[in-house]
């Protein structure tokens, strides 16, 4: 048994032995020196498990006792969360140097963080699910505190921390109820327990409860309140982290939880997912238009883009989890396009991040201006950029769950969002004068931004990359 | 009911031994201590800071590295209690989990040292 429970776990086990090993090594040979090296090891072993895992076939069983689940469900969100945390990093390392960030426990910490993502998504109980949010949320709270001396920072942080601890405690009270009233925390037996088709009240709560607490780890409407401050306040390659792999595993984790242990009462949660979304598209949409922070902005088009995975997930299919899994691919891939611009943005070697200041951005920077657009074309789900088909996917999924009053929800909330997404454009082509951004931008964000640009421009015509029948696939493992 | 209350007895018992040593001690020094109060001896005690302040004061940092340091070990000997007492009937996968958990803290440990987390000037 051991053994074999062992070998499940061992991508979680290799990067938390890396993550350890490397701070002593790096605290007793030097320190900061090393913070390069650190940024650039951890990108390595992140993509080095990644390649371990696509090459690798889930066992599919659950071990430790039912308490880990390897399927292809885990794996693929495993690889998403994995890749984006190295592209991010690697991304970030401009920043860090200029802005006193290049520490070497950076990097660590967001190992250890993605760690814990990795235990999110295949967790196979309640416990083994707080476990991993909680490393994952700890390491968060410290990297948005990152530049400790920055009142905005250490205000995001402590922000993050007190609401996170709340979502932390409304997940265990459910947890709690759920112990109760079915007896088990783990998702097969939870399963078992609600096969009749009926909720009593006492379960039913405590699902409303895990929900409620999901809610916050996905920035979900009404459980949106933190996002827009964290990500306005945190160092802006931590807001980039955070836009990208703790979303995806946070989706993940919502959709193990309602598919695994609450599989055989769709209908119950349906409902609530489904307020979520709505809430979360038109909040995200109309909360976005009055911001003059591009990193707030990005906080509302985030919980908007929550909005539309949740549909997906609203929808209780196969189709559904598999349109979830799409838009969030998807989701990623133009956020890192963004991120890379605004990682960029910079006067007199300060940052800025003001919308205004990208006014006129077409005039002497016409290449980054034009990756912008099509990747602000695409967030607004204009086609043939790939946006488009995430929004497809979830539409589709929601009308053919007999849904059609969510999917037009959708399409209205869409279509509000794509003002302010074109606002951007319109800033950047047509805008008032300003005072010029810094044009010396590193190489490689430029490269990352064109790379990400191609990847959602050409992706439809490439069928998205074959990442529909991957989709489909851990979409079916999980639902069964 | 009768076994669940003899159960209890030894509880019981210290319970009272508590309660009385606490009062005597209380009594003795209201009889036998000499008493020579100034306004600093009777105020409440507080760390070393006014008990009554502004809330938005400066406060080193370095009290609440030592009091979480403080809170971590507490919590591993919290761990290592219940392990310890049931050695003998534990498994050598419980042996080794804690040996983890054990290793895991001293790397904590050791990163903090070096760190210099734990020199106060």
């Amino acid at each position: 048994m051991i053994a074999s429970d062992f070998t499940t776990v061992l991508p979680e086990v290799l990067l938390s032995l890396y993550a350890m090993l490397a701070l002593v090594v790096f605290v007793y040979t030097g320190k900061d020196r090393h913070a390069v090296l650190s940024i650039w090891l951890t990108s390595g072993a992140f993509l080095f498990l990644a390649l371990i895992l696509a090459m690798g076939t889930p066992t599919g069983t659950a071990s430790f006792g039912g308490m880990f689940i390897d399927d292809s469900f885990a794996r693929f969100c495993k690889i998403v969360i994995l890749l984006s945390a190295a592209l991010v990093l690697v991304m970030g390392q401009d920043y860090a140097a200029k802005h006193d960030m290049l520490k070497f426990e950076y990097p660590l910490l967001v190992a250890l963080s993605v760690v814990g993502m990795m235990v999110m998504v295949s967790a196979g109980s309640l416990l083994t699910l707080y476990m991993g949010l909680e490393l994952q949320s700890l390491a968060l709270y410290v990297i948005a505190a990152f530049r400790r001396d920055s009142a905005k920072s250490t205000e995001a942080g402590l922000k993050y921390f007190v609401l996170g601890a709340l979502s932390s405690g409304l997940l265990l009270y459910g947890t709690s109820l759920v112990y109760g009233f079915a007896g088990t925390v783990e998702f097969s037996g939870i399963m078992a327990a609600t096969s009749g088709g009926d909720l009593s009240i006492g379960l039913l709560l405590g699902l409303v409860f895990v929900i409620a607490g999901m809610g916050f780890k996905v920035s979900a409407a009404p459980f949106h309140m933190w996002a827009p401050d964290v990500y306005e306040g945190a160092p802006t390659p931590v807001t980039a982290f955070f836009a990208t792999a703790p979303k995806m595993a946070a989706m993940g984790l919502f959709a193990r939880v309602v598919h695994d242990a609450f599989g055989g009462v769709t209908a119950d949660w349906q409902q609530v997912v489904a307020v979520l979304s709505v809430f979360s598209m038109f909040l995200g949409a109309v909360a976005a238009i009055g911001q003059k922070d591009i990193k707030r902005l990005m906080a509302y088009s985030s919980i908007a883009h929550m909005g539309f995975a949740l549909m997906g997930l609203a929808a209780g299919t196969v189709f559904g989890v598999q349109a979830m899994l799409i838009y969030m691919a998807i989701y990623i891939s133009m956020n890192i396009g963004m991120f890379a611009l605004i990682l960029s943005m910079e006067r007199d070697g300060r940052p800025v991040s003001d919308i205004a200041s990208l006014c006129m951005l077409s005039k002497y920077q016409p290449l980054r201006a034009l990756c912008v657009v099509f990747i602000m074309f695409s967030m607004a789900g204009v086609p043939p950029m790939v946006g488009f088909f995430g929004k497809f996917y979830v539409l589709r999924a929601a009308y053919e769950a007999n849904m059609a009053w969510l999917a037009i929800a959708g399409v209205v909330a869409s279509v509000i969002g794509a003002y302010y997404y074109i606002r951007i454009v319109y800033f950047m082509y047509f805008g008032a004068e300003s005072e010029p951004l810094d044009t010396q931008t590193p190489r490689r964000l430029t490269v990352i931004l064109v790379a990400s640009t191609a990847v959602i421009t050409v992706g439809a015509a490439f069928s998205l990359f074959g990442i529909e029948p991957l989709a489909q696939l851990a979409a079916e493992s999980l639902a069964n | 009911m009768e076994n669940i209350a003899q159960d209890y007895l030894p509880i019981l018992m210290l319970l009272a031994v508590a309660i009385g040593l606490g009062i005597v001690l209380l009594l003795a020094a209201a009889v036998v201590a000499v008493r020579n109060p100034d306004p600093e001896k009777v105020s409440a005690y507080e760390c070393g800071f006014n008990a009554f302040d502004d809330a938005r004061m400066k406060f080193d940092v370095r009290f609440y590295l030592v009091a979480i340091l403080f809170i971590i070990f507490d919590l591993e000997i919290a761990f290592l209690f219940p392990w310890a007492v049931a050695f003998k009937d534990i498994s050598m996968l419980a042996f080794w989990s804690m040996m983890a958990f054990l290793a895991v803290l001293t790397i904590g440990f050791a990163y903090e040292w070096k760190k210099g987390a734990l020199e106060w000037e």
